[in-house]
């Protein structure tokens, strides 16, 4: 067996202790019945023909295209030492840290986690993670309902489509309210989220709002007025919730900046690569005011008998392991991992390299606006964006495959991922980061203006071999 | 031996009544049940509790309990001390560890509660 | 670390110096910025701790040599299934093809992760007995949440709004009642019967037309099987309720029964238990849930499928309006279901059946070994599965060392604690699953050091009382932790344990 130690000696030795002359006799507590068939599965398969086989599904996939792809998950520059040490057995086979005092190296990198985190975000509390940027955000607005003891909450439709889909799967569950909040239309404020609209249902005296939800920067790309919604969302009494990206952070005003009580985002942009959708980070960070409703764990620093500094989880009374059908969440497994593969990257790239990451992330996409403009290709929004912006592309997905046949990923189709929005029925939404190169934007905007130019002689787009054919 | 002048519910409430006021808290055998408390969570003044209703919440290290009101009444003091001190509880949980009185409602209620031989009987068994 | 043991570190902000740093990336034009509105620009740059690589490969390096991990010993844990990680996954999940795939990529280009993913979801099919699988869920309590969900959405679209409850046994894992209350239903806990599995007679009390489930872990969370599912899926059955297997012990059943075979309607498995996918101090893992036929319509969207032609996509938004929605952002924790699906890969049938035969058999040698020492008592003595539960409850009366001493006593002797005061329902529990990757020395020497260790007790408690003694920190203040909580490093003054160096 692959990684079984027992040889057919140490088998028998066991049976022996036990008095038995076979294995099955450990099972004989099945009752007949219940028996199951034999398992209907291919053979054990060596390790070099699994590679093969791995090598070989990859080979499938294509990475090598000029993306511009955002839409929630970004590619960033990762230094080799932080996947070197993530490959360290010591981080990525260790348990979770419930016996503190030989764990100290997990929990006190969740402590500097936390702290970072806490730094970016400008707030005190931070959970040691959650699933994802949706997950995180489901559980922010459920604590808002815990906090405020009301039921409904009001999310932008500017949040990723995804995290508002998550939204209303867990509040269906929970038997509360959520509403979303419409864009304005057009103008210089179009696609951001329409303020007099959230003034209006904050102002509804029957059914009072617990918290309001905006992304910043939100799912188009745009900047939201935060510091307004949160000063709206504080006079109706209810909690302000900032959806966040935190590389933007760098150079953007932080939710404690102007009064957010609960953060939440996606961590992936932190040098964790896209995988397909995971496993990412869930960020959630409050006030300390907030402290006992956050769900997750927490680690603290103390000290050990003899005075040492220490770290250890705490508040653990508020978790499901102890509370049960009274804890605020049933999370138990989180995603520690993928906050020390952030907590590495950020050391690694420090305050400045970080600024430098976000700065010329903008950079490459003022570059990139430029380039598209020049095709007669023009935003489709008039405000102020950091690195993604949608564009508008008659017949934008027939344009966005014919783009793939000529080795660019044209961003995402917005009308496939919010078909509930008509403004964006003919729209791409494409981002830069310091990851895309001139060149990338050159070949962008060329082959953008020979398929908008009707040129359609050249790259159909080939699908890679058959299954059939991989499996050899 | 339990104060003899308290009444007791069986989740280990004690109220002493002075008057037309009565003092609560968590009885010694709670205190030792939930180890080292960290935190208390009472309700503000002016507040209603109802007897046998949840009018709390304490938090150790390792359990966190609901907190059973052993009568009824509006609460007129919160125990502020336990905000900084939450240890009150293990260290002297019928004197300093109080945690809330309340103008009591309706005195024949302290009939339905246990007497210190009676409570003592419970833990014993426990 | 130093030659000489692990030693205590600074935290990174203390290791910060300004124009410490590595240049990294380049450096952007001076203007890039000058674009952005003024009230959108942060004020003050995040004071975030500027240190060199050598530095901070140091820190993390020295760091993790303070870890027990399962690359350094053993890991008792029961109901964590702490086997082998293996390496040939890593480099799976770290192929380009595989780590740079954008996860909104289209079909064409995704062929590869997609047909891993599918056929991922077959074998899942294949071991859990059920008819469809979801990846979606990102850890086992995710896949209970999408479970019960999907439970109360057959319910709801049979127009029965008045199954209101989840029952669960009195050893349920505390993430069983949590789920039920996320997914707005009342748990009825029911007490075990005294050998240790579910009272089928009380459950039977408890069954009605207000019972929207039963979660049951089976074999249990005492390990063992639960002889009388069988009836007790029939009971479930005709009051209308399903029943959820929550998938934790999978380890101790692979190839012996197959939950959707002999009655239950959905499941969770946890990749980073049965199959291998690593811990990593606290996460990531991946939940898949299996489905039979009542609850297929409800699973998660966008489920994997595979078109006649042979290739495969994803379900368009809004393609099937009977899923419960989404659970999670983008497909899947797919990075860990690589690596499951390489564990898979790797054993085969005969492969997983080995991992179950061994893993029971470990662990029934142990408990006799435990047993035979005299000074453990052993609940449940017939035979186990995957683990079993020892106490401490004599040797606690007889010299007042606990179950909590004994767990830091083993940590001087290089073996991590087995899980300890669960379930609830045992006095000075002891939950001990050795797994199938063991080898027998190892095995021997555990029973051999909670041997010692209860002689300590009555020799000598003291010691295994104010254990440990060799580990980097030994005992620590919780209660302080939590009535102060210090939950991020303030660069501003003020009462700081003082720095270790």
């Amino acid at each position: 067996m692959a990684y079984g130690p027992h040889t057919p000696a140490d088998r028998q030795r066991m049976l022996a202790a036990l008095g038995m002359q076979s294995v099955d006799e450990l099972f004989a507590d099945i009752p007949e019945g219940l028996r199951s068939s034999p398992l209907k599965l291919d053979p054990p398969e060596p390790e070099q023909l699994l590679m093969n086989r791995l090598a070989g599904l990859a080979g499938r996939n294509r990475v090598e295209l000029a993306s511009f792809l955002g839409a929630g998950a970004y590619r960033h520059f990762s230094p080799p030492m932080v996947d070197q040490i993530l490959l360290r057995g010591e981080w990525y086979t260790a348990y979770t840290p419930y016996q503190p005092e030989v764990s100290q190296g997990t929990l006190q990198s969740i402590y500097e986690y936390e702290s970072l985190i806490a730094e970016l975000i400008g707030l005190d509390v931070v959970s040691a993670s959650h699933y994802d940027g949706a997950a995180a955000t489901a559980e922010a607005a459920l604590m808002t309902c815990r906090a405020a003891a009301r039921r409904r909450v009001l999310v932008s439709q500017a949040v990723h489509p995804h995290y508002r889909e998550v939204l209303r799967t867990y509040f269906a569950g929970a038997g509360l309210d959520i509403e979303e909040i419409p864009l304005v239309a057009d103008g210089p404020a179009g696609g951001t989220t329409d303020l007099a609209e959230l003034e209006r249902r904050l102002a509804e005296a029957d059914e009072p709002v617990a918290g309001v939800l905006l992304a910043q920067p939100n799912f188009y790309g745009l900047l939201e007025p935060m510091a307004e919604a949160a000063t709206l969302t504080h006079a109706a009494g209810a909690l302000f919730v900032a959806v966040v990206e935190p590389v933007s952070l760098a150079v953007l005003a932080p939710p404690g900046a102007y009064g957010a009580d609960i953060a939440a985002g996606e961590g992936q942009a932190l040098g964790i690569p896209p995988q397909y959708g995971g496993p990412y980070l869930g960020i959630l960070a409050c006030t300390d005011s907030l402290v006992r409703q956050i769900p997750g764990r927490l680690v603290g620093m103390t000290s050990d008998v003899d005075g040492k500094r220490a770290y250890v989880m705490t508040l653990q009374a508020r978790e499901q392991h102890i509370r049960r059908e009274k804890a605020a969440s049933n999370i138990c497994t989180n995603q520690t991992l993928l906050a020390l593969a952030a907590s590495v990257w950020l050391a690694a790239l420090g305050p400045h390299g970080l600024r430098d990451v976000a700065a010329m992330g903008a950079a490459r996409a003022a570059e990139l606006e430029a380039a598209l403009a020049s095709m007669g290709v023009a935003r489709a929004h008039a405000g102020a964006y950091l690195n993604e912006f949608a564009i508008r592309v008659p017949n934008a997905r027939a344009v966005h495959r014919a783009l793939l046949g000529r080795g660019v990923l044209a961003g995402l189709v917005l009308a496939d991922a919010v078909p509930d929005q008509p403004a964006f029925a003919d729209a791409l939404l494409v981002c830069a980061t310091e990851v895309t190169t001139g060149n990338d934007i050159a070949t962008f905007a060329r082959e953008l203006g020979a398929v908008l130019g009707g040129e359609t002689a050249g790259g159909a787009f080939e699908p890679a071999a058959t299954p059939a054919a991989a499996n050899a | 031996m339990v104060p003899s002048d308290l009444r007791y519910t069986k989740d280990h409430e004690w109220v002493r009544v002075e008057g037309k006021t009565a003092t609560i808290g968590v009885t010694d055998f709670a205190a030792n049940q939930l180890g080292d408390v960290v935190f208390v969570d009472l309700p503000v003044v002016g507040r209603a509790v109802d007897q046998f209703a949840t009018f709390g919440v304490v938090e150790s290290v390792k359990a966190v309990s609901d907190l059973y009101a052993p009568v009824s009444g509006q609460v007129v003091d919160v125990n502020g001390d336990l905000a900084s001190k939450p240890e009150l509880v293990n260290s002297d949980p019928f004197g300093e560890g109080w945690m809330i009185k309340v103008e009591l409602g309706d005195a024949a209620q302290l009939g339905e509660l246990l007497d210190a031989a009676a409570y003592e009987k419970l833990t014993a068994e426990a | 670390m130093s030659a000489s043991g692990p030693r205590l570190q600074p935290s990174l902000f203390e290791l910060s110096k300004p124009g410490r740093g590595s240049d990294k990336v380049p450096h952007p034009p001076r203007d890039a910025l000058d674009r952005l509105p003024a009230e959108h620009r942060r004020r003050q740059p995040a004071a975030l701790p500027e240190v060199n690589e050598p530095e901070a490969v140091r820190h993390y390096v020295n760091l993790s040599q303070m870890n027990h991990a399962v690359d350094t010993g053993f890991y008792p844990l029961g109901s964590c299934t702490m086997k082998w990680n293996p390496k040939v996954n890593e480099w799976a999940a770290r192929q380009p093809g595989f780590a740079q795939l954008h996860p909104m990529a289209p079909d064409e280009i995704a062929q590869g992760t997609l047909q891993l993913l599918w056929e991922l979801e077959q074998m899942l099919i294949e071991i859990s007995g059920m008819r469809a699988v979801t990846l979606q869920p990102a850890a086992g309590a995710h896949g209970e949440l999408t479970g019960i969900l999907m439970v109360r959405a057959y319910h709801a679209a049979r127009g029965d709004t008045g199954r209101t409850e989840v029952l669960v046994p009195d050893s349920a894992h505390g993430t069983n009642p949590a789920t039920a209350t996320m997914a707005g239903l009342r748990t009825v806990s029911i007490k075990a019967a005294p050998n240790g599995r579910t009272d089928l007679e009380a459950f039977r009390a408890a069954l009605g037309p207000s019972t929207a489930a039963v979660m049951i872990t089976n074999p249990s969370t005492m390990g063992l099987f639960e002889s009388e599912v069988g009836e007790l899926l029939d009971a479930v059955h005709a009051v209308g309720a399903l029943a959820y297997m929550d998938g934790a012990n999978l380890n101790a059943i692979l190839g012996r029964f197959k939950p959707g075979e002999a009655g239950f309607d959905v499941m969770h498995i946890n990749t980073h238990k049965t199959f291998s996918t690593p811990h990593g101090g606290g996460g990531p893992g991946a939940g898949p849930v299996a489905v039979g036929e009542k609850l297929e319509p409800f699973l998660p969207a966008p489920r994997v499928l595979r078109e006649d032609d042979g290739a495969f996509r994803l379900e368009r938004v809004g393609e099937r309006p009977t899923s419960i929605g989404r659970m999670r952002s983008f497909v899947g924790s797919t990075g860990v279901l690589v690596r499951a699906y390489a564990y898979l890969r790797t054993h085969g049938a005969s492969g997983l059946a080995e991992i179950t035969d061994d893993a029971v058999l470990a662990a029934n040698y142990l408990k006799k070994r435990l047993g035979d020492t005299g000074a453990y008592d052993i609940p449940f003595p017939g035979v186990c599965k995957h683990e079993f539960i020892a106490s401490a409850t004599s040797i606690k009366r007889k010299t007042g060392v606990k179950t909590l001493d004994i767990a830091k006593r083993l940590l001087d002797h290089g073996f991590h604690a087995p899980t300890v005061y669960f379930p609830l329902t045992v006095d000075e529990a002891m939950l001990i699953e050795p797994t199938e990757t063991e080898s027998i020395e190892t095995l021997d020497a555990f029973a051999e050091a909670l041997a010692a260790i209860a002689r300590e007790a009555e020799a000598d408690p003291e010691i295994v009382k104010t254990a440990p003694h060799t580990a980097p920190v030994r005992r620590l203040d919780e209660a302080g932790a939590a009535r102060n909580p210090n939950l991020r490093w303030r660069a501003a003054v003020g009462d700081w344990t003082p720095c270790p160096d």
